[in-house]
């Protein structure tokens, strides 16, 4: 792999660079551009999905103050569709993904004990596809408007006959590049987690996270290329005339959301799945104790990722299925619970007699674990099918899926930078700041969603632009634009403390929080190497083990 | 739940708004919506159950196990007792949620049985009424094809008129759900569940009450510009009342004397390439069957009051009004939108 | 990657665990025997493999949903020719060995007998496109088959010729690899990228015993 560091090139000290002629500005935008380095691309794919954050989070906001009135016009019906389906398209695809993706980048090696990932290159190329693509997808606003569709785009407002423009052509081919990016990404982690472990750390002993991008990883595979298919599908009726989507010629509407969800269901969990081994890394060292159950963990796992391929038309109750057909998609959604109960039990337990401290990390982690419970609890009275005959598509969707995105992805992801960030950057972040972009966020969260649950219930549909004064939901939506207004500035504050905190921050030192996985052993942050040694492992928690010589995890596990 | 509709009905009554329609998936009108609503309270109840205790878990955690300021600085360094796992507790917390399941799945089984349950009847048997709804770019078609067992052949647009059961009778209503361009969802929460209208496909629900009153839904699957303003209002009418509601909409239009002018306006614009008026030369099947016009409440997608002000607005320029929708703006003359207005208030 | 250095590090008695010299009461962890994995580079194939057999089931899938719902012709029946498709087939089944036989030839060592095998799947990949191009020459010329024409234009043509775009892209990396392999970079010491094109070559032909069987049969 080291070979691959110097041809890779980052290795050049800007020094060297202006050497040669160049201004610093210009080496370092060279450095960055070509490296290959999982770590600066991890960061790139960071910084990229924090920009999409800002934007898709703009996008957030004009809805909001377009619902605050019955009968506004602020924005309009198009401007409006546009908004929902791009902020959709962005969260989902170049917020969630890189986010994700991208501390995966930068993690996965150093916590295995590993030089790089296993193709520096193609890292690199999945980095930037995955940028393009969200490139251009916002250049359908170049074509007068962004497509207005929504984030699924349900077949046929795909065709040309309802979406004239070639913003919908950009919007799909942006999804195919950034798609090609993801099964890049997945196959980069699954050769790497597999093939690169340092000695001793078999399958049974890798750092949970690295377990469930293991598992994200297939998802990726199995799910993204059917959405791809799909995505050439809609070009090809749209550029060359196919009918696969085109109703009049034997086409199918119906088809296309059953490919549509056969990705999208797996989706969520690709957004969640590495989450959870995110939380399962922070919990145990902030409680001071090792993860409870990780053999059941990591089963679960598994297990969730396998279930989830199989529950995709949950999502499509009221497309008018059998009632057998509903009561499998009914089975096995509600088996997935299972599984996600026993993870939740386990960082109970993991809590459970611990010594917990409420650093910046460990907040945002009981957040998660609050705010996720009831994103789940929502999910059950969705999978019952004849619950979700009234709530499906409707706003209490809208908070459902919204809980479980900001309240569970989101804090578990706020809650992994606030743990790594020290690693990543050799600077602790304000703790101050950590606590009031926890608490602004809590509550305006809590605000924002919790009132959509309601007006779901009192019969509002999604995707409306605006709704009549005489249906008893204006008060939700107002309650809703205030929370929204609330949770904004917590994003500037954490925006504000990732970037300050670069020269302000406290020097962090190797490992500020006395943890137990291998990517505390290097420095912070860690030389393009990662290790001047390869570790050789013995247990779980190869730290602990150093820590605590006379009592090593490896004679229990 | 009924807490929250009052204070809804509060603010807006306060701002002095028109009266507040409930359209909340809680307070059922009909049966299949009933059991529904039953089964959503105890999935509520059960979830509410779950959370009170997980989160109480996490609660106590929280605060029993965070040392105090004087254990910390005591021993800065000892470390809990670890903990590796307990497969008893294991297998013990993946029974619990397992047996919840299953409950859940029961119940599931049951009312998706009972909700989905078609009568005995066919669809022209005695007492059932088929109407085919066709979901359309922002509107309702609704075709009204047999009642009771005799023929009908009208349609009708953006209000639903069905009977209502009495005395024991039920008058089951069967909604053929078709698409004429994209995706909807025709959804009633007070009545039904939703079902889709997809183009290309076929889809059967069965709407039945014995309560008499105006039922108010919207499409629930995006389908364009104007999705918001795609309204559904249902008409539960007593059988006797339904009657004559029938017998109305099976004639051919009025033939007014005072409005020939305008009748011969309107019939020799391009309103007649996609509106239909029964009786008349108009014979447009793509945009609202206007025999009837002056027999509803709203238009528009139900979106706009009925009245000759906004007739007029509409006729002038509905793009003003409904900016996205198909109808696009004549340019008539003044004088000419006067007249067909005027034509437009006679059929009743 | 090509290289094949995985595991490398396996075998490296370096331990910064265990470097403090132990005590008699600090218990000594066992020692670490090499673990049976594949290396990096199969695990990528692997995987990559595993999403392609995804993206194809998609394809498959679409043609089988809509064979039949066609409004106007022609059909799978009136345009296909079987004896033509089975010379096709022919081809790709045989190239399957012949690459089997190449990266044998490579483990050996024999590299003039591994130059010759693979050029001879290369032939074989091409006289396969070059049916299908015949094929489809036909098909756009005699029966008027667009992939604008009807559903089974448009479901063929994409599943087909998705296959076909992935023959293609096999052709040219073995054209890469066998220019690598005549100037002496690809030898049994580094064979690691013709044996994953292999891989990759034996997935593109168990696809098109699916498409065969599909389309075709």
């Amino acid at each position: 792999m080291a070979v691959a560091d110097e041809r890779g090139g980052f290795q050049r000290e800007p020094a060297g660079a202006s050497a040669a002629g160049r201004p610093a500005i210009v080496s370092a935008l060279h450095e960055w551009t070509t490296t290959v380095d999982h770590k600066k691309l991890g960061i790139m794919y960071v910084a990229m999905a924090i920009f999409f954050l800002v934007v898709g989070g703009c996008e957030a906001l004009l809805m909001r103050l377009q619902l605050v009135v019955p009968n506004n016009d602020l924005v309009g019906p198009d401007t409006f569709n546009q908004l929902f389906t791009m902020h959709g398209t962005t969260m989902v695809f170049f917020v969630g993904m890189p986010i994700l993706i991208g501390m995966a980048n930068y993690l996965v090696p150093l916590m295995i004990g590993a030089r790089d990932m296993a193709f520096p290159r193609l890292n690199a190329l999945g980095f930037w596809t995955t940028l393009f693509g969200g490139l251009l997808v916002y250049f359908s606003f170049a074509t007068g408007g962004a497509p207005a569709m929504g984030w699924f785009a349900y077949a046929p407002l795909t065709e040309t006959t309802f979406a004239r423009s070639a913003a919908t052509d950009f919007w799909a081919l942006g999804l195919v590049t950034s798609g090609v990016g993801s099964i890049a990404a997945g196959v980069n982690f699954i050769a790497t987690i597999l093939g690169m472990r340092a000695p001793g750390m078999t399958m049974t002993k890798i750092p949970f996270f690295a377990w469930t991008m293991l598992w994200t990883s297939v998802q990726l595979l199995v799910a993204i290329p059917p959405l791809t298919a799909g995505l050439i599908m809609v070009l090809f009726d749209r550029q060359l005339g196919a009918h696969f989507f085109d109703v009049q010629n034997g086409g199918s509407a119906y088809f296309w959301q059953h490919l549509f969800w056969f990705f999208g269901h797996p989706e969520v969990y690709i957004l969640i799945l590495p989450v959870f081994g995110m939380v399962s890394e922070v919990i145990p060292v902030f409680s001071r104790k090792v993860l409870f159950g990780y053999e059941f963990m990591a089963a679960a796992t598994m297990a969730i990722a396998l279930i989830s391929l199989g529950v995709w038309a949950h999502h499509m109750y009221c497309v008018g299925m059998s009632r057998t057909l509903d009561l499998y998609f009914v089975v096995a959604s509600l088996l997935v619970s299972i599984p996600t109960g026993i993870k939740f039990f386990n960082w109970l337990a993991t809590m459970f007699g611990g010594r917990i401290s409420f650093a910046s990390p460990m907040l945002f982690s009981v957040g998660f674990l609050s705010m996720f419970l009831i994103g789940g609890l929502t999910g059950i009275m969705l999978a019952v099918a004849p619950f979700d005959f009234q709530l499906s598509d409707t706003y209490f969707v809208v908070g459902h899926f919204h809980w479980v995105l900001i309240g569970g992805t989101l804090f578990g992801v706020f809650a992994g930078i606030h743990y790594w960030y020290p690693k990543v950057t050799g600077r602790m972040l304000s703790e101050r700041l950590a606590w009031w972009q926890f608490w602004l966020l809590y509550l305006g969260f809590l605000l924002t969603f919790g009132p959509m649950h309601l007006s779901g219930m009192l019969g509002m549909p999604r995707r409306i632009f605006t709704y009549q004064p005489d249906r008893a939901w204006e008060i939700w939506n107002q309650l809703s634009t205030l929370g929204a207004f609330i949770q904004a500035p917590s994003y500037a504050i954490f925006v504000y403390n990732v970037v300050a905190s670069l020269s302000n921050g406290k020097p962090a030192g190797d490992d500020p929080w006395d943890a137990w996985t291998l990517e505390w052993s290097t420095t912070s942050p860690p030389p393009s190497y990662n290790f001047e040694v390869i570790p050789t492992v013995h247990s779980r928690r190869p730290l602990w083990d150093l820590k605590h010589p006379d009592d090593p995890d490896w004679q229990y596990e | 739940m009924s807490g929250v509709i009052a204070l809804g009905r509060w603010t807006l009554l306060a701002a002095g708004d028109s009266p507040v329609h409930d359209v909340s998936i809680f307070s059922p009108a009909s049966n299949s919506a009933e059991s529904i609503a039953s089964l959503s309270i105890l999935v509520l109840a059960v979830a509410g159950l779950i959370f009170l205790v997980v989160e109480g878990v996490l609660f106590y955690s929280i605060v029993r196990f965070r040392p105090s300021r004087v254990e910390r600085e005591s021993a800065p360094d000892t470390e809990p007792p670890q903990v590796y796992g307990s497969h008893p507790i294991e297998i013990a917390w993946t029974v619990a949620p397992s047996v919840i399941v299953f409950f859940l799945v029961l119940v599931t089984a049951r009312t998706l049985w009972e909700v989905n349950a078609a009568p005995p009847q066919t669809a022209n048997a005695a007492g059932v009424l088929d109407i085919t709804v066709v979901g359309r770019q922002w509107w309702w078609e609704y075709q009204y094809n047999s009642y009771d067992g005799r023929p009908l052949g009208f349609a009708t647009a953006s209000e639903l008129h069905i009977p209502a059961g009495s005395g024991g009778v039920a008058r089951p209503v069967r909604l053929t759900l078709k698409s004429a361009d994209v995706c909807h969802s025709f959804w009633v929460p007070r009545l039904e569940g939703k079902m889709d209208a997809i183009p290309g496909r076929v889809n059967t629900l069965w709407l039945q009450t014995d309560r008499p009153g105006l039922y108010l839904g919207q499409c629930a699957e995006y389908c364009g510009t104007q999705h918001a303003h795609m309204l559904i209002r249902v008409v539960v009418q007593t059988p006797e009342e339904f009657e004559g509601w029938l017998e109305n909409q099976s004639r051919p239009a009025v033939d007014d004397p005072q409005a020939v002018e305008g009748r011969r306006t309107l019939l020799s614009e391009s309103c007649v390439n996609c509106h239909r008026i029964r009786g008349t030369t108009a014979a447009g099947n793509y945009a609202p069957d206007l025999t009837h016009l002056m027999s509803r409440q709203t238009f528009a997608g139900a979106m706009l009051d009925l009245d000759r002000r906004n007739l007029r607005r509409w006729v002038r320029n509905p793009q003003s009004i409904k900016q996205g929708c198909l109808m696009p703006a004549f340019g008539l003359t003044d004088e000419k939108q006067d007249l067909i207005v005027r034509f437009l208030a006679t059929l009743r | 990657m090509a290289s094949g250095s995985a595991g490398g590090y396996a075998r490296r008695e370096d331990n910064f665990l265990s470097s403090q010299s132990p005590a008699t009461h600090i218990p000594l962890p066992p020692a670490i025997g090499p673990e049976r994995t594949l290396c990096p580079g199969e695990w990528g194939m692997l995987s990559f493999l595993v999403s392609e057999v995804a993206f194809f089931s998609t394809l498959i899938v679409a043609y089988v949903t809509f064979e039949g719902e066609d409004v106007i012709g022609p059909t799978p029946a009136e345009a296909l020719s079987l004896p033509l498709v089975i010379g096709t087939t022919v081809c790709l089944l045989t190239s399957s060995l012949t690459v089997h036989l190449a990266t044998r030839a490579l483990v050996r060592q024999v590299q003039s007998s591994f130059c010759l095998w693979w050029a001879a799947t290369i032939a074989l990949g091409i006289a396969f496109l070059a049916g299908t191009g015949y094929e489809w020459y036909g098909l756009v010329v005699d029966d008027h088959l667009t992939i604008s024409r009807n559903l089974f234009g448009t479901t063929f043509y994409t599943l087909v010729g998705f296959h076909a775009l992935h023959v293609t892209v096999g052709v040219t990396t073995m054209l890469i690899v066998l220019g690598l392999a005549l100037s002496r970079q690809i030898t049994g010491a580094h064979g690691m990228a013709a044996h994953l094109v292999s891989w990759y070559w034996h997935f593109v032909d168990g696809v098109w015993i699916v498409v065969f069987t599909v389309v075709y049969l």
